[in-house]
């Protein structure tokens, strides 16, 4: 056959269907749609709606003896509520301005008024073992995994740890009652 | 595989995956792949059916994030997935009514494989291959449905599994196997979400080999006569990818159609009651792309026989290219056996309207007559039969008959000869035009 | 011709053909719903009254347990408010759950003691029975079903729920043995014709149910001021167990429209490119 037909794209002409507007629109629309249905596909990992109404708890911090801890289980992992002595509250304000790897105030860490509750989230900044109660120089916590330590206002002190304990989002509902989350 | 292309790699890290991995070269093998011009939108179902496993397989995986397949979680997981899960709905009703749209989508594409006699030499070990794949989504399918853990999963799969145990000697044992216990029961739960979750990627698997032994002698197309020069073909891009693009946009409008506006229309209302192994539903009945082969199993009054009956039906699908004696391809132009294959078709939508009813029922609300034999005359009982004996009369008897009786009309010389009824808009020739010009 | 045959076949195909038994049932009433039709939603106030006859009248006997109060905040709930994107801080759904009449049964985290707990927005409305057993020596032997997918589970839906509950009759006269402790009606599936000493070809439909007929007029009065029939408190309560079984179909319905506009157009421009790739091929 002399004419150069199907297989041969070796001399087509430069295709003009190419330049043509609805091939455009065809392949523009389709990508359009690609990214609308994958949302979908992309938000199904995100946290369903039963995992969201759990994400936020109410404790009565009354419960907590004074110098002692309770463990709470917030958004399935351990939340500290702590009742610190005045001991402790003046140990940590005392290093407030201390060579402090993640500087921060003891003020900064609790609600005004309520220094005596120290609420935060028990996992270690490191690689996220829980840190046990009262342990280390600075009589904080201490997390038996790779030694990092922390004072008693949750601050990093020594061992490897990057950060302070996290403290949440949190608030007084009433004199006794925190929501967090 | 596909024979030479014109590829040549143009960068330097072309011609260095070029010499390590030809995959672009082999990408450019298929593009160019040269495809007979005249197909008809039947041909499009091809490309349809790797979108649907596509389809499956993606909202199969993720719905496997969120499924526990647990005899306690199971029913509470998938409920979990229809309220909590961010799109979980979507995700669950593309994947259900996915499903019945592979199936629809899969007749189809073996109907027009029977009618076009895409079956027929050089073709046989595609049709070997695509029968495999079809037999594998019927498992498939029964094992995906079973894992909802509703009243109609459980009691199918007793069902199903049940007939098993009607194989001779071996049977009792068999089931005790399938099952992992004394009946349907957790640990058949266990293994057949495994199986579901291994068995499309075979399918995959096969489909490669599908399009590869499609590949060698190339697509049949509507008059059955081979391909004998280029000016009968076109490449498959633009003009294939193209229009299976468009066939398939207007084929998600139907799916779209089912999970947005009829989720539920397919299913069983009783699915959405927990598995209860104490309390039998008043009719068990399988999905409706199963159910001529549930009319042939109960149109057989021995449970053995039935099942031998049910896979003899699907048997007759592998045999066909061996009882087909026609030496003509495309039904178009054998007028009487284009008229057995519409009652064929008629015949396969009368058995799904069998399978759906209790045997005893009345074809007809109201109407009784005789008693033959077991059952009333005018029963889907004996309606089953007859339309389940001309299932099995199509291809045993009527197809290799047929193709030595029958007086075919002429088929075209070639592809390009017949009357066109497209035109070329711009014609350079009585016959092919070639298309140089998209 | 084959696209003829084909094209009636396909409507066979999705038909769905409702299998028959020895059961019988009298015929669904077919009230209009504010949610039929693919444009239809759910009327937030229908929803709440629904919910109010749940909480006041099917609360005694069935559970909910696919339902936690933070659903009943969520798009398409009864309790939507779009200031409170977040079910759990709207305030609505909060005094719900804590105000529901049965606590939750939790452990004391001090003493391990059993207790019981008001619920929060993360519970399911605390069932009746805390066991199928219980359940059934307190209603004679009967089972009363969980109601989170109750529409979904019969055919007719809302429509088999609201003509159930209104379609309480008298005993017809020529059934001899009723059940004792059951109630006739018409709409449940059952056969009669075991006991039925009539006219053999007129057995009167339906069955023998075990729950009394729940409703009454004014069991449960409307904060909205809507009339408290027994056939308001019917559908109101069909509704929102339609709400319960199926509480993403507004969203699903309006996403619907959206793809398949979507959808429409772009066939049509793939139409186009179709056209034009293979207008000089003769095919």
């Amino acid at each position: 056959m002399a004419e150069s037909v199907a297989g041969s794209s070796a001399d087509h002409s430069p295709d003009p269907s190419r330049r043509d507007f609805i091939h455009i629109a065809a392949i523009a629309a389709a990508a359009g749609g690609v990214a609308a249905v994958a949302w979908p596909f992309i938000d199904q990992m995100n946290p369903s709606s039963d995992t969201l109404a759990l994400s936020s708890i109410e404790y009565d911090v009354s419960k907590v003896p004074l110098g002692q801890q309770v463990t709470v289980l917030y958004r399935k992992q351990p939340l500290f509520v702590r009742h610190r002595t005045p001991a402790e509250i003046a140990k940590a304000v005392a290093d407030d301005h201390a060579d402090l790897r993640d500087p921060a105030t003891d003020a900064s860490r609790v609600k005004p008024g309520k220094s005596e509750w120290l609420i935060l989230i028990g996992v270690c900044t490191h690689l996220g073992c829980t840190p046990t109660f009262g342990g280390g120089e600075w009589g904080g916590w201490f997390c038996p995994c790779h030694g990092s330590q922390y004072d008693t206002s949750g601050r990093i002190r020594k061992g490897p740890a990057p950060k302070n304990l996290a403290v949440p989002d949190y608030v007084f509902e009433t004199g006794t009652k925190i929501k967090v989350g | 595989m596909s024979g030479p292309s014109s590829y040549e790699p143009k960068t330097a890290f072309e011609r260095w995956l070029d010499a390590r991995l030809p995959i672009l070269r082999f990408n450019a093998e298929l593009m160019e792949y040269p495809t007979p011009k005249n197909l008809n939108y039947w041909w499009t179902f091809g490309g349809i059916l790797a979108m649907c496993l596509g389809i499956q397989i993606v909202t199969g995986i993720i719905l496997a994030m969120h499924y526990i397949p647990s005899g306690d979680g199971a029913f509470n997981s998938v409920q979990h997935i229809m309220r909590d899960v961010n799109y979980g709905w979507l995700i669950r009703y593309i994947h259900a009514n996915g499903a019945a749209m592979f199936f629809l989508a899969v007749y189809i594409h073996i109907f027009r494989g029977i009618y076009y006699g895409s079956y027929k030499a050089p073709r046989e070990v595609l049709w070997l291959i695509g029968a495999t794949i079809y037999l594998v989504m019927v498992a498939t399918a029964f094992f995906g449905y079973v894992l909802p853990w509703g009243q109609m999963s459980f009691w199918a799969a007793k069902v199903i599994t049940n007939l098993f145990g009607a194989i001779p000697v071996i049977g009792p044992g068999l089931a005790t196997w399938l099952w992992g216990g004394f009946t349907v029961d957790a640990p058949t739960l266990n293994r057949f979400y495994s199986l579901h979750y291994l068995l499309p990627f075979i399918i995959a698997g096969l489909v490669g080999l599908h399009i590869w032994a499609l590949h060698v002698p190339g697509n049949n197309n509507p008059t059955g006569v081979n391909v004998k020069s280029q000016s009968d073909t076109v490449p498959f891009h633009p003009y294939y990818t193209v229009k299976d693009a468009f066939g398939a946009s207007v084929f998600v409008i139907l799916f779209a159609i089912f999970v947005f506006y009829m989720p539920e229309a397919m299913g069983h209302v009783d699915n959405n009651i927990p598995a209860n192994p104490l309390a039998t539903p008043a009719h068990i009945v399988p999905e409706w792309y199963l159910l001529p082969y549930y009319a042939i199993l109960r149109a057989v009054p021995d449970k053995l026989l039935g099942v031998i009956a049910m896979a003899t039906a699907i048997g007759c699908i592998f045999a066909l290219p061996w009882l087909d004696t026609s030496r003509v391809r495309s039904m178009r132009y054998r007028p009487q056996a284009k008229i057995y294959f519409f009652i064929f078709i008629a015949d396969c939508f009368l058995l799904g309207l069998c399978g759906a009813h209790e045997p005893d029922e009345p074809f007809i609300h109201g109407l009784t007559s005789f008693q033959l034999l077991d059952g009333d005359f005018t029963s889907y009982l004996w309606v089953s039969r007859i339309a389940a004996a001309y299932y099995f009369l199509y291809f045993l008897v009527i197809t290799p008959i047929l193709g030595l009786r029958e007086t075919p009309l002429p088929a075209p010389e070639s592809i390009s000869t017949p009357v066109l009824s497209h035109p070329a808009a711009a014609p350079t020739g009585a016959v092919a035009a070639p298309e140089k010009k998209g | 011709m084959l696209r003829k045959l084909l094209a009636l076949a396909g409507l066979f195909a999705l038909v769905s053909v409702p299998a028959f038994g020895e059961t019988t049932q009298a015929p669904l009433k077919e009230p209009s719903w504010s949610f039929s039709g693919p444009f239809g939603m759910y009327d937030q106030g229908q929803l709440q009254r629904g919910f109010k006859v749940y909480t006041e009248v099917c609360s005694q006997c069935h559970s909910l347990n696919l339902i936690q109060f933070h659903n009943l905040g969520d798009p398409g709930g009864p309790f939507y408010n779009a200031k409170y994107p977040n079910p759990n801080e709207n305030p609505v759904v909060k005094a719900v759950a804590a105000g529901w009449a049965r606590q939750v049964p939790d452990i004391d985290s001090d003493t391990g003691d059993a207790i019981h707990r008001p619920a929060t927005t993360a519970d399911v409305p605390t069932p009746p029975f805390p066991n199928e057993p219980a359940a059934r020596a307190s209603n004679g032997g009967a089972l009363p079903p969980d109601m989170s997918l109750l529409v979904a589970a019969r055919e007719g839906g809302p429509n088999y729920v609201y003509s159930l509950v209104t379609g309480y009759a008298p005993t017809p006269a020529g059934i001899k043995n009723p059940p004792p402790g059951k109630y006739y009606n018409p709409v449940f599936q059952g056969d009669l014709s075991s006991q039925w000493s009539g006219d053999p070809d007129k057995v009167p439909v339906g069955g023998f149910i075990g729950m009394p007929p729940p409703l009454t007029n004014c069991k449960v009065t409307f904060d909205d001021g809507t009339p408290c029939t027994v056939d308001q408190e019917a559908k109101d309560v069909a509704a929102f167990l339609t709400w319960a079984s199926d509480p993403h179909m507004d969203q699903r319905k309006q996403t619907g429209a959206a793809v398949l506009i979507y959808l429409g157009l772009f066939s049509l421009l793939l139409y186009g490119s179709y056209r034009a790739i293979w207008k000089n091929v003769a095919h």
